[in-house]
Order: structure tokens, then C-alpha cells, then sequence
């Protein structure tokens, strides 16, 4: 008799395996992007698969799918990702790696003006099977003391100017286990979908990740904690933060609830309206910048349509409008943490911050 | 210009365009190379001992190209570089101990630790800043060359990117621009094999990046990235051209990175040893003491003292990082907007 334990992945592993599962369903499946195998062209050297991506979520795939399907590219942007977007129109569905988020200005017209709008224009002509992988994020308080962390230009979140982008889904999942879900579903959504994957995540996400394929379905957020008393809604990280929160506030006796919002475009209203409905209050919680971000469209939606739910202003919890500073005790005060959610709460119920 | 064979300086002054610089530049040559050198080995030290700089992109290797064009330009001349940006910092005159205490995120840091290794910046000695994003920088240069011809100085611009960078749009765009305009730009390519984990040979087009100067009616050279006197020698054929208001220029230095694309960066899985052996051969410090001696140009005890003081200034700019304060988190908030100046309304 066997029992089959669960395996646990990482956050990389758990997107490498989605990508390989597919990529063995379908031929027509290809992967761009700059290192995304590494060393090309020197495999009758000895050299290859020397990189894989900053979490090595594409590690190993060239080995197995050949270098026909898992293609480097040289640093350019707008050219690779366009190539991308014209053969999503012409038989093929690419799975594209903008290296870092920050990195989209390279190649935001290709996002904004055409693949999240060829099949609108056209008419419904063509689909657009194009899957935009790119990694965000801060690395957030840890214990450094001094020094610094990558920078304003590589630790950026920007899925607000992405959202907002009609006819662009954007998904951010959170764990490993929904990694390789919404990896799964983004690569067989016939429309272009940009996944972003949090930079370090680290243990958080590690979790169990069943060996078959499933999908994650997009525009499904998920209850990642009950409770009664207030709604927290995460993005990514920032639903770890929320989840560490609520266990602080467990103790002073506030029951709070996360929801995982997983998909910011199109958002899963219902979840978090209903979830609202309960706790009556809502702090949401987003590593993006403030202005016009993802937190406060949520928090205008919930103040429309559930207002006569809430008990409290919707409150919400970002990252200062600032670049991000190079500093790392600079960059801890700029990534909201656990801190910044309780004390949110506190407010909201009165109690002193 | 096609095909043309890498330019190496010959062992006499006889086989160069330009009168070899002064002893005194030579002296200041040799300075800044070992100074260079001798930042960057102390930084992957404190890196591997655990000090957080956080992403550093060591320029061990190619000392000679920053030094040699910046040999070749004025103080007043403005400089743009990319995510390997130390050694053009260095070369052009920012000081080290700012730079280190940018490195250890602390107020004393040339960008007050609001930027760290990837943008350091120093307006005062004309470094427009390092910058990670591809190309980017190289646009810029044209921008502070065109401010130039504007305003009407002699001031040129020298804008520094990799072969990686070669294939960014901007670069293409920016070199069409500085052509058309004649603007006083020196495109400075350091060819050093990788673009990450990616090798030339299979990201770019053409044999040289020197060959896609004619595209852009400019003249183009390659030349040994490691001989300083031969990338200066081009640069300095290239300052003058663009000073007589003739446009912009394109070096191509072929050289080589001794470390990974960024630090911990495991080379091994992408290139060999062997090469990597050969290029340390042929290391750009050894072979200009080596030609400074053998020319009687300058002695060993000179050479000698100068690493020494070097090797001291790397020391007091760790002791001056170390003793330096960290920023308060009212700091998170300064200079997100630009201020009125002195006697302006805004």
C-alpha cells in the first residue's frame, strides 16, 4: 500500500511545471524571453540551460522542448514581445517573460495598444493566445539593517497601469499551488493575459502542489482565512501580510477575514462584495503606489455597490507615492507589512493605533 | 570598415594617430585603472562576507574602457553608463567613498541611498548616472550632447552600453538621432562576449558591432578593450571629431567581464574556464604597467605608490560607509518632486 503525500514546490517550481505540462499537451506552445533557457547556442559546447529566468521558472524546459520552442532573445523588448503578439495571431501561443514589471515601458505599446486590443478592433477576427509572464516586487522588511535591495527601477509593481488596460487580464498569484493553477489557465485563455509573480515570496509560497495538471480559474478571487469581524483583501504578497495580521489581531480578539483577490483584471466583485457583506468592514491591502492603483479601484467598487454593507470608510494600505528608495530600512518603511494592516484595523474599529 | 581588424596600440607611439598623453595623464591613467580594480575586488569581498549592497554587477576586466575614454574627455564632458556602471563612475571622477556609502544605504551616499549601485550619479563631475535599464542611458548621452550644440559649448558626451544593449530599439534610435543632428557623441560599446547568460555570437547580427556604425553614416572601430591606450587613442580621434562639430562616433572595445553578469552569478554554466584564463591573460593593468615600463615612460616605485595610496583610499571609503548614518523614514519622502530654485515662482 502507498500513500501519495502531496509534494511541496516552490513558487519557480510550481510555474516550471505548469509551463512543462502544457507545453507537452500542446506543440504550438513556445516560450520568449531573454535568458529565459540561457547560453544559447553553445549546446555542441557543453553550455546550456545556464539561466531560466530570475525564480528559474523556465530551468530545464529548453532540455526537454529543444531550442526550437524555448527561445532566448536578445535585449528587445518591444521587438520579442510584438513577435510574440503577431504570432499569438498566426497559430502559436507564446508564453513571452518581460524580465522584471519595471521592464514594460520597453514595450508597453505592444500590451496597451496591441495585444489587449487586436481582437476588439478586428471584430472578434482573431484570438490572441499570448501569455506575458513578468516578476514585481519589493523585497520588503526584512532584517537588513543597512545597505539596500534592487533599486527604483527593478522593484516596481505597477500592475495598476496593466489593469487598466481593457481587454488585459492580469493575475497575481500568491502561492504555489495557485501559481501553477493560473499559469495553467493563462496559457490556455485564448486572450492575452500578463501574469505577475512576486520576487520573493520565498517560503511563504512553498506549499502542495499536486502532481496532475489543473487550472486556477481567472477572475475567481479566493477566501484564504474566514472570519467575522473585517475584510482584508490581498494582492500577491501583501495576502501573506494580511494573513500574518490577521493572526496578530486573533489575539486581540478581532476575527478577520482575507480574501486572495488573485485576478485584478476582471476582478471578482462578488467574492469580496460578499465577504464584505459579512464583516461589514474593509482594509485593502496592495504593494503598488497609490494613485489610481488596484486598491483604491476595489475600494470605489465596494464603496458603490456594498455601501450599505460597510460600517467603516473602506480603508486602504499601499505603498507611499514615492519611488521605491534603494535603501533597504528606507525600502521596509516603503513595503507595507503586518504592522501597517493592524494599525489600519485598529483605526477602523477605534481602538488606538 | 568592414571586417576591419581590432585595433591594438603598437609597443611605440609611432604606430598611433594622437601624440601619446602626458606623463601626467599616463600617472592619472594608471590611477584610476587600479582604483577601479581595487573597488570592485573589495566590493565582492564585503558582498561574499554578507554585506547587503543589494544587486551589484562587478566591471573587473574592463577597467581599460572606462579609463580610456574618459582619459580622453574634460571635466566639463558628461558621461552616461549602464547597470556596470562602477567603473565609468570611477573613471570619470566620482568619488569612492560616496559611492561606497550609496553601497551601504547610507545619507552620505553620492545619491543619498535613495539609489544604490545601479544609479549612481554624480551631475558635478559630469556622470549623467548609471542606469539598468537598457539603452536608456545611451539616449540620454544624445540629450546632454544636443544640450551642448543648443547652448553652443564645446562640451561632448560619451555614452557607454554592452553588445547585450546593441539590440535595444533606443540605441538604434539614439544613433539615428545624434547622426541626423551631428550631435557630439562618442557611442562607447564594451563588446565583453555576454549579455547575461546570452553570448554574442548568438544575439547579434553582425560580426562587430563596429560594422552597424556605417548604418548611421558614422565612422565605427573596434579596438582591444583591454589596451587603454588603444580605447583611448580611439576616443580621443573621436572627442576631436565631434568638438569640430563633424557628429557623433562609435567604438567598439572588445573586452571581458572576469566575474558573473551580476554577483553570485555562476559563469561556469555558460562559458569555460579556458576563456576565461585567456582573457585574464591578457588583464588590461598588467599589460599598461607592463608598456609604461617597458617605454620608460613611467617607473615602478610610481606605479607601486600609486596602488598603495589606492588600496589605502578603498580602506578609509569601507570606514567612511561603516561610520556613516542611515536614513530616518521621513528621508522615503524627500525629492519626489523638483522644487523652485532660487529667485524662480513656481
Amino acid at each position: 500500500m502507498t500513500t501519495t503525500a502531496v509534494r511541496e514546490l516552490s513558487f519557480g517550481q510550481a510555474i516550471n511545471e505548469a509551463i512543462r505540462q502544457e507545453m507537452r499537451r500542446d506543440p504550438n506552445i513556445i516560450v520568449m524571453g531573454e535568458d529565459v533557457a540561457g547560453a544559447a547556442g553553445r549546446a555542441h559546447l557543453g553550455f546550456v540551460d545556464a539561466w531560466g529566468g530570475p525564480l528559474r521558472a523556465t530551468r530545464g524546459l529548453i532540455t526537454e522542448f529543444g531550442p526550437e520552442r524555448i527561445l532566448d532573445t536578445p535585449i528587445a523588448e518591444m521587438g520579442f514581445l510584438g513577435a510574440g503578439v503577431g504570432a499569438a495571431m498566426s497559430g502559436l501561443r507564446p508564453i513571452v517573460e518581460i524580465m522584471f514589471v519595471d521592464l514594460i515601458g520597453c514595450c508597453y505599446d505592444q500590451i496597451m495598444n496591441q495585444a489587449a486590443k487586436m481582437h476588439y478592433m478586428m471584430g472578434g477576427q482573431v484570438d490572441l493566445p499570448l501569455v506575458i509572464r513578468t516578476a514585481y516586487g519589493t523585497r520588503g522588511g526584512d532584517n537588513r539593517t543597512y545597505g539596500g535591495g534592487a533599486g527604483a527601477q527593478h522593484s516596481q509593481t505597477l500592475y495598476a497601469v496593466l489593469a487598466h488596460i481593457p481587454g488585459l487580464k492580469v493575475v497575481v498569484p500568491s502561492t504555489a499551488y495557485n501559481a501553477k493553477g493560473l499559469t495553467i489557465s493563462a496559457i490556455r485563455d485564448n486572450g492575452p493575459v500578463i501574469i505577475l509573480e512576486h520576487k520573493f515570496l520565498g517560503l511563504r509560497a512553498k506549499g502542495a502542489v499536486p502532481e496532475e495538471s489543473y487550472a486556477v480559474p481567472i477572475g475567481r478571487a479566493e477566501i484564504a482565512r474566514r472570519g467575522r469581524d473585517v475584510t482584508l483583501c490581498g494582492i500577491g504578497r501583501m495576502t501573506h501580510i494580511c494573513s500574518e495580521a490577521a493572526e496578530s489581531l486573533a489575539v486581540e480578539g478581532i476575527d478577520a477575514e482575507v480574501v486572495d483577490v488573485l485576478t485584478l483584471s476582471p476582478l471578482d466583485e462578488e467574492t469580496i462584495l460578499e465577504s464584505v457583506s459579512r464583516t461589514r468592514r474593509l482594509v485593502v491591502v496592495d504593494e503598488d503606489t497609490p494613485v489610481c492603483s488596484v486598491a483604491r479601484d476595489i475600494a470605489a467598487r465596494v464603496a458603490d455597490k456594498g455601501f450599505d454593507n460597510l460600517d467603516a470608510p473602506i480603508k486602504t494600505v499601499t505603498a507611499p507615492d514615492t519611488p521605491v528608495p534603494f535603501s533597504a530600512v528606507l525600502e521596509a518603511h516603503y513595503t507595507p507589512g503586518p504592522a501597517q494592516v493592524i494599525s489600519a484595523v485598529r483605526e477602523m474599529f477605534g481602538i488606538g493605533a | 570598415m568592414q571586417n576591419e581588424a581590432i585595433r591594438s596600440s603598437a609597443n611605440s607611439a609611432a604606430g598611433l594617430a594622437q601624440p601619446l598623453p602626458s606623463r601626467e595623464k599616463l600617472l592619472w591613467m594608471y590611477e584610476r585603472l587600479t582604483l577601479i580594480r581595487e573597488f570592485e575586488e573589495r566590493l565582492k569581498w564585503l558582498v561574499e562576507t554578507g554585506v547587503p549592497v543589494g544587486a551589484v554587477h562587478y566591471y573587473t576586466g574592463q577597467e581599460a574602457c572606462a579609463v580610456g575614454v574618459c582619459a580622453a574627455l574634460e571635466p566639463s564632458d558628461w558621461i552616461a553608463s549602464t547597470h556596470r556602471g562602477h567603473g565609468h563612475c570611477i573613471a570619470k571622477g566620482v568619488e569612492v567613498h560616496r559611492m561606497m556609502a550609496e553601497l551601504y544605504g547610507k545619507t552620505t551616499g553620492s545619491n543619498r541611498a535613495k539609489g544604490g549601485s545601479m544609479h549612481i550619479t554624480d551631475v558635478r563631475v559630469g556622470m549623467l548616472g548609471v542606469n539598468p535599464i537598457v539603452g536608456m542611458g545611451v539616449t540620454h548621452a544624445v540629450g546632454a550632447a544636443l544640450s551642448a550644440k543648443v547652448r553652443k559649448t564645446s562640451q561632448v558626451a560619451a555614452a557607454f552600453f554592452g553588445e547585450g544593449g546593441a539590440s535595444i530599439g533606443a540605441v538604434h534610435e539614439a544613433m539615428n538621432l545624434a547622426a541626423i543632428w551631428k550631435l557630439p557623441v562618442i557611442f562607447v560599446c564594451e563588446n565583453n562576449g555576454y549579455a547575461q547568460a546570452t553570448p554574442v555570437e548568438y544575439a547579434v547580427s553582425v560580426p562587430r558591432i563596429a560594422d552597424r556604425a556605417a548604418a548611421y553614416s558614422m565612422p565605427g572601430v573596434t579596438v582591444d578593450g583591454q589596451d587603454a591606450i588603444a580605447v583611448w587613442e580611439a576616443a580621443a580621434t573621436a572627442v576631436e571629431r565631434a568638438r569640430r562639430g563633424e557628429g557623433p562616433s562609435l567604438i567598439e572595445c572588445m573586452t571581458y567581464r572576469y566575474y558573473g553578469h551580476h554577483q553570485g552569478d555562476d559563469t561556469a554554466r555558460y562559458r569555460s574556464r579556458e576563456e576565461e584564463q585567456g582573457a585574464r591573460e591578457r588583464d588590461c593593468i598588467r599589460r599598461f604597467r607592463e608598456q609604461m615600463l617597458d617605454q620608460n615612460l613611467l617607473t615602478p616605485e610610481e606605479l607601486d605608490a600609486i596602488e598603495s595610496v589606492n588600496h589605502k583610499k578603498i580602506d578609509e571609503a569601507v570606514a567612511f560607509a561603516e561610520s556613516s548614518p542611515l536614513p530616518q523614514p521621513a528621508d522615503l519622502f524627500t525629492d519626489v518632486y523638483v522644487p523652485a530654485r532660487d529667485g524662480e515662482q513656481q
